[in-house]
């Protein structure tokens, strides 16, 4: 066993943990705070596989973006001493077989896929310059027009919550 | 002959040698991952004990007073007291606080600036990894420290630490744009993230002049962002003690308390590291353009003396602004990101690119 699939374990292990915290623990920051740890532990794996852009990115936007609105969101809004109220049985029962039946379709596609290993696959580093390129290219394989539509979006999204929050005149 | 600059990498490739010469290749990176956890370990303590000294000397010069002067020669073993002094205190548990999260929180804070501090090469060669996006991760990870500070003020349950978390975290996520498109000002410049390959591009003279304008306005924005993004003074608003007792940290107490100091102090040596590699070219020396005698005297003062130089340079700017200028209001602070150096910051990147694009810059 080399060092590299002890490392896939360790994070795999942390994920799994962590997801299953996650969504049982019933004080909403620590939920949240479960969540930072399986998004850190995410890229991780993506520095493993030695996809240093992706992992930074999900860094940034994953753990030190939507994690840290989610939280300012619960400091604003909720008490330390409120909890979760316990599910109803039935509904936990429920949880519990969609988990089952999701998993094991997952892992059914998984198992049965024939994986194989190119041996001519070599890394490729992807470096600033390709992601720039391919981001606002306009030819093959470019992401100019996905990555306007996403910008208009957010900027629809904005002005709405601008709108929302602007305090009416009496 | 061209005299080389002395290469770290001889010693750790070495070292590396040595240990796989008598260790199983998996012991060997392990034993090696151990010894600069160590060391970083280490250098973190001496450096944060260095620079509470430092602070308290350079207020004191600044307030016209001596400073700490009786532990040790010139006071400089009061630090290392008052480190013992907080190492046995009691921790104090609060009843009604969320004890997990309370004593995570320093954690959090702590490791975000370990994160950091393994990218920043401290000299030629002496670089802990070098990633092909260096700047953008340490971006990235120290983005990551506000999480404790949020955590840490909810979790104490605590109306002071509340509202100092809710300041901190709203002026963090703010000044962050701007220090991200500041250094973007360079990555443009320099046409790589990879910080070995930045302080490489510096080799004919540092950004901060190559760039001339645009590289001295975006090196003010950054230095005033931040300032603000490690919640020093003008910005300290998150613990503003004369009407928070202590923000965020208001509960802790003992070494969990030293833990947000520490981070703090450490936080500070990050961003003026940052600040001397993108540009003031870290450990590259004063060169200029073709001058080749004039360099090659440089290159006889070791590039650890160098980044350590800049960045203590660096360091001294920003504790003289904090015990120059009073404290900004909360509306103040949001309004000086939003209205002045975010539309500043945009307008320069644009400007920067077309100045790369038509070659007006040295190079």
């Amino acid at each position: 066993m080399t060092l590299n699939v002890v490392m896939f374990y360790l994070l795999s292990g942390v994920i799994l943990t962590f997801s299953v915290l996650t969504v049982t623990s019933r004080k909403m920051l620590r939920a949240a705070v479960y969540l930072l740890f399986v998004l850190v532990a995410t890229s991780g794996l993506y520095f493993l596989l030695k996809f240093q852009f992706l992992a930074a990115v999900q860094l940034t936007l994953y753990a030190g973006g939507i994690v840290v609105l989610i939280i300012f969101s619960i400091l604003l809004t909720s008490h330390i001493s409120e909890k979760f109220k316990k599910p109803e049985t039935w509904k936990l029962w429920m949880g519990i077989t969609a988990f089952v039946l999701g998993s094991a379709l997952a892992l059914w596609t998984l198992l049965s896929h024939n994986f194989v290993k190119e041996p001519g696959v070599k890394e490729i580093p992807v470096n600033m310059h390709v992601i720039g390129n391919q981001l606002l290219g306009v030819g093959k394989n470019g992401f100019a027009l996905p990555f306007e539509i996403i910008s208009l979006l957010l900027l629809a999204s904005m002005v709405a919550a601008i709108v929302i929050a602007k305090k009416e005149k009496n | 002959m061209l005299l080389e600059i002395f290469s770290f990498s001889t010693l750790t490739a070495n070292i590396d040698k040595s240990l796989h010469a008598w260790m199983a290749p998996w012991l060997a990176v392990v034993t090696e991952l151990v010894i600069i956890g160590i060391v970083f370990l280490l250098f973190y303590a001496v450096l944060g004990l260095f620079l509470v000294y430092l602070e308290r000397k350079v207020c004191a010069i600044i307030q016209n007073r001596i400073g700490p002067n009786r532990v040790g020669k010139w006071g400089l073993l009061q630090t290392v007291a008052d480190f013992i002094k907080l190492i046995t205190k009691e921790l104090i548990p609060i009843r009604n606080a969320d004890s997990f999260l309370f004593n995570l929180a320093p954690f959090i804070v702590i490791a975000a600036s370990f994160m950091a501090m393994a990218a920043i090469p401290f000299a030629k060669g002496l670089h802990a990894i070098d990633l092909n996006i260096g700047i953008f991760y340490i971006i990235a990870v120290s983005s990551l420290g506000v999480v404790g500070i949020l955590i840490a003020g909810w979790s104490s349950n605590s109306k002071y630490s509340l509202i100092g978390a809710m300041r901190s975290g709203a002026q963090i996520v703010s000044y962050e744009l701007s220090v991200g498109l500041s250094l973007l000002a360079v990555v443009v410049f320099a046409g790589t993230m990879q910080l070995s390959a930045i302080v490489e591009s510096q080799a004919n003279g540092w950004w901060i002049f190559k760039g001339h304008i645009p590289a001295l306005i975006a090196f003010i924005i950054y230095l005033i962002a931040s300032t603000a993004e490690i919640n020093r003074g003008p910005f300290d608003l998150a613990e503003a003690e004369s009407e928070l007792t202590a923000g965020f940290h208001t509960e802790y107490s003992g070494i969990k308390f030293a833990f947000f100091f520490l981070a703090e102090y450490i936080n500070m040596f990050i961003v003026a590291a940052i600040a001397a590699t993108m540009f003031f070219g870290g450990w590259m020396p004063f060169h200029i353009g073709h001058w080749d005698a004039f360099n090659r005297v440089m290159d006889y003062i070791p590039s650890v003396v160098w980044f350590f130089g800049k960045t203590f340079f660096i360091i001294y700017l920003i504790m003289w602004f904090k015990w120059t200028f009073p404290r900004l209001r909360i509306d103040q602070l949001l309004n000086l990101e939003w209205k002045y150096l975010l539309p500043l910051s945009l307008m320069n990147i644009v400007i920067i690119a077309f100045v790369v694009l038509m070659g007006w810059y040295f190079h």
